[in-house]
């Protein structure tokens, strides 16, 4: 089934002093603190985190559902803004494909694609032999997933002494950790220009229309980084 | 509020899930070492690059309410703290959190 060794060892990876355990935890205090203002009940928060597992999604839905948004509405946006994880899981995915390994931990664990667990692994695989790749990722998945679901439940029961100062500094957390994180796993030319020209036209697509942004934008600077790249290496 | 929570909830993991879905059953035909799965990497990380810049200069929620110039300055002296502490994650963001929450409460 699962081998232990490395699931633990991805497990454990969480505690390391940078480890995204913190910035993760505060961003999920601030989401289950929105939660409860919006009218959710405790087990709906918790389980919202559960089901979900990705902080803009979450924060999407809250918003379109204060202003009375419907259910395809609601599925529209989600799946506008989380539409990132296709291209990151299918940039993960096949790091950890092994002949050995069933398929149902890659379809089980895809459930784990996230940010912050995203970026660890990309930086960690190479550490790891291919045949043990999925195990230890289910563990760092496993580690990230639970301090999302239990920064929920803690942001949630302490939301009536978080006051808007506080909230705002917890939402600015996200945003300057995802970052800095991606500053830090820039390292060859093809990356490097992705997140700089994505983090250009992401903002100025914009102006063209707010939902379509990320998407459109992403997609157009992440082609014209590749080509950059392909032909410098070429 | 007019949606009932428990389908909002539903839909919402639905939407989420299906992009990391198909992501696996893309993934099982490309091979590690192949152009596609390259391109593949530059989209991933553009798209988050480009989520992480939205959510910076157009933010929603709470932090749509901090001066934009106030957001600039903690964000550029957030990437300089990085820098000078050797690219330590832990810095730059408790630093972040800090000076934005006493800078609104001035």
């Amino acid at each position: 089934m699962i081998n232990s060794k490395y699931f633990f060892k991805g497990l454990s990876c969480v505690k390391s002093f940078d480890s995204p355990a913190i910035a993760l935890g505060c961003c999920m205090i601030a989401i289950g603190a929105l939660l409860k203002n919006i009218g959710f009940n405790l087990q709906e928060s918790v389980f919202s985190t559960f089901l979900t597992y990705a902080l803009p999604g979450s924060l999407v839905m809250a918003e379109t559902m204060i202003v009375g948004g419907s259910l395809l509405n609601i599925f529209f946006a989600v799946w506008l803004v989380n539409s990132r994880l296709y291209p990151m899981t299918v940039s993960l995915m096949p790091l950890m494909m092994h002949s050995n390994q069933p398929k149902w931990k890659y379809y089980i664990s895809c459930h784990f694609v996230a940010v912050s667990a995203w970026l660890i692994m990309k930086n960690n695989y190479k550490s790891i032999a291919r045949e043990n790749r999925i195990d230890y990722w289910m563990g760092v998945g496993t580690a990230t997933w639970s301090i999302a679901i239990i920064a929920t439940f803690i942001g949630y029961i302490s939301a009536d002494y978080l006051n808007k100062d506080i909230m705002i500094g917890l939402a600015i957390i996200n945003p300057v950790y995802f970052m800095c994180m991606m500053i830090g796993s820039m390292k060859t030319l093809q990356i490097n220009s992705s997140v700089i020209l994505g983090a250009v036209l992401g903002p100025a697509f914009y102006y063209i229309s707010p939902e379509w942004c990320i998407l459109f934008g992403g997609l157009i600077s992440g082609t014209i980084a590749f080509f950059l790249g392909e032909k410098n290496v070429n | 509020m007019s949606t009932s929570v428990f389908f909002a909830i539903l839909v919402t993991s639905l939407a989420t899930f299906s992009s990391r879905f198909f992501g696996v059953v893309t993934s099982e035909k490309i091979k590690e070492n192949s152009k596609i799965f390259r391109w593949f990497n530059c989209l991933a990380y553009s798209t988050l690059a480009a989520l992480i810049a939205r959510i910076i200069i157009f933010p929603s929620g709470v932090l749509s309410e901090v001066d934009y110039l106030i957001r600039f300055i903690v964000i550029i002296s957030s990437i300089f703290i990085f820098f000078i502490t050797k690219k330590n994650l832990v810095y730059p963001t408790v630093f972040s959190a800090i000076i934005l929450a006493l800078i609104n409460s001035l």
